[in-house]
């Protein structure tokens, strides 16, 4: 992956090549040419990867630490938990890290040798590393990829969604929690959704209300002072798909790497997230055979 | 040793402070709305720059959203947000057409602008500038510490929350510091626990001792542990001034003494 120079027009512009950033830039003759311009081949590559692959979900917010990675977490472990989820593996292009029989994954973490390692890269190196992983990994015959994502809306969503756009991506869960700090950059997230094209399946509130595990009272402790996610998806005509409240046993699954959905059967916020994993299934157009596992909606 | 920086917008502000975290959601734009209210009770005037151009939260904390931006001979006037003109704050959701509208920029675009919010804000006069900045390091943190670089920051005020997977995070971000020569004045741990208002337990809603930890094996200071506290969150909601308005809420007394550690450290050298 070459280093980018730090004006980079962008290999699609129309400055591309010509700039007076593209001086010394290895591939300053090649944007020049307009070669730039033309589709990227990883596009047509990535859709004849991902024939293998039936639904595409990406987990987005455009606020940080509402919970994505967390319910992206729970929704792969939750539709592992149906034994009929398969996949197989051939054997060729990059291997996904097995957590479980029927659950693989792939992330940058993998290729960091130390904790402390910082991953200190502008959005073109960056966009090469997802162009990779969408395009190099083997994932095999495969029901659900879950894209986790960062929160915003810049390289690593546009790249994502680039990427894809020929594979057709099933659709976006958008996360919020109640406060208008997180609806105002949640707003922003859905507009990127309807730019892009990309539809979304719904959203979830995390971090609902929280529940004293002394007294069983509810507090809230991000109080949705403008009506919170259900006010919002009025407004916007988007599904509420659930709300889950805070439960601290979900750090705790997390930090300890397992699923809080085995770990926590009864809590409310275990039973938030399998409708919410029901109604996703239900969008994907895929039915669950075991619905003892799952609460009816 | 570094080229002076030249006389520009920047030339009349005493300290500056980054406040980073790898860690998404983790109460940055809180602390560093929370740090210049408690530094403006202290009587100093204070600049906040937010670079989070995604997810810019800092005018609805201060009640500044929809405020206009001026020009003046030397760029852009910064938004005054109160009437003493105490506190004034840049950030790209002043440029926002609609509160709704989403920047998607790629990384050479948004170099771009942050480079036009350090070098062409007027901010005239300051004692503190204090840098918002979007979870990661990438583009905007890159852009934001070359540019500031000239200036001599004080330093990163690092923030987490105290379970594994922010710590996870945030020890990358400390990385970034170490890699850039950008100085840790310390590591703030927040959402450091809940008291219920109904039976008054206290409840480690995403785990304990995180911050603390990371401090120690980073050799960086430890400012403090601010609370879960709803009256917090609310105030930042409304855009109130929690620090004048609830001296006596639990995330009152963390907060105050963040605020004077920071206005304790003598600088790395005079501007």
């Amino acid at each position: 992956m070459e280093e980018v120079p730090q004006g980079c027009p962008g290999t699609g512009s129309a400055q591309a090549g010509r700039g007076a950033s593209c001086q010394g830039c290895p591939n300053q003759r090649l944007c020049a040419s307009g070669a730039g311009a033309a589709p990227d081949p990883a596009i047509e590559e990535i859709k004849e990867k991902m024939k293998t692959v039936k639904h595409k979900i990406l987990v987005l917010s455009g606020k940080g630490g509402v919970g994505k990675s967390t319910f992206s977490a729970h929704l792969a472990h939750g539709l592992a938990e149906d034994e009929n989820t398969q996949v197989h593996q051939s054997g060729s292009g990059w291997s996904p890290v097995f957590v479980e029989d029927n659950l693989g994954v792939m992330s940058v973490g993998f290729l960091l040798s130390s904790p402390d390692d910082a991953v200190i890269w502008r959005g073109p190196k960056k966009n090469g590393m997802i162009k990779q992983f969408l395009r190099d990994v083997d994932w095999g015959e495969v029901d659900y990829l879950i894209v986790d994502t960062p929160p915003g809306t810049s390289d690593e969503h546009l790249s994502a969604v680039q990427y894809l756009s020929a594979a057709h991506i099933d659709g976006a869960v958008i996360i919020t929690t109640p406060q208008e700090v997180s609806l105002q950059d949640v707003r922003k997230e859905i507009n990127f959704c309807r730019k892009v094209k990309l539809p979304v399946i719904g959203v979830v509130e995390n971090m609902s209300v929280f529940i004293c595990p002394r007294c069983k009272k509810e507090s809230q402790i991000f109080p949705p002072t403008t009506g919170g996610a259900e006010i919002m998806c009025q407004d916007l005509k988007i599904p509420l798909l659930g709300k889950v409240p805070l439960d601290p046993h979900i750090g705790k699954s997390c930090d300890k790497g397992q699923s809080f959905l085995t770990d926590a059967p009864d809590s409310p916020a275990t039973l938030a997230y399998r409708s919410i994993i029901q109604r996703i299934q239900e969008f994907c157009g895929h039915h669950q055979p075991k619905e003892e596992h799952l609460i009816g909606s | 040793m570094e080229a002076a920086a030249e006389p520009g917008n920047l030339a009349g502000v005493r300290h500056i402070i980054l406040v980073l975290s790898g860690k998404g959601g983790v109460g940055k734009s809180t602390i560093s709305t929370e740090l210049a209210l408690a530094l403006r009770h202290a009587g100093k005037k204070v600049g906040i720059l937010d670079v989070d151009l995604c997810g810019p939260s800092i005018p609805r904390m201060l009640r500044a959203q929809g405020r206009a931006v001026h020009q003046c001979d030397s760029g852009w006037v910064p938004v005054f947000v109160d009437q003493e003109q105490s506190i004034s704050l840049m950030s790209v959701g002043f440029l926002l057409e609609s509160p709704d509208e989403a920047v998607v920029w790629r990384g050479p675009k948004k170099n771009a602008l942050i480079k036009q919010f350090v070098s062409d804000v007027a901010w005239g006069q300051l004692d503190y500038l204090v840098v918002d900045t979007p979870p990661g390091t990438s583009d905007e943190h890159m852009a934001t510490v070359e540019a500031l670089r000239p200036y001599s920051p004080l330093g990163a005020l690092v923030v987490t929350t105290p379970q594994a997977v922010s710590v996870g995070d945030v020890r990358r971000e400390l990385t970034f510091c170490r890699k850039t020569g950008l100085q840790v004045v310390g590591v703030v741990e927040n959402m450091s626990g809940f008291v219920c208002p109904h039976c008054a337990e206290c409840t480690n809603v995403f785990s304990r001792g995180g911050g603390e930890e990371l401090a120690r094996l980073a050799g960086v200071p430890f400012l403090g542990s601010v609370p879960l506290d709803p009256e917090l969150t609310r105030s930042l909601e409304e855009g109130r001034d929690f620090i004048r308005d609830f001296p006596n809420s639990p995330a009152f007394p963390a907060l105050s003494s963040i605020a004077q550690k920071v206005l304790s450290q003598a600088p790395a050298r005079l501007s």
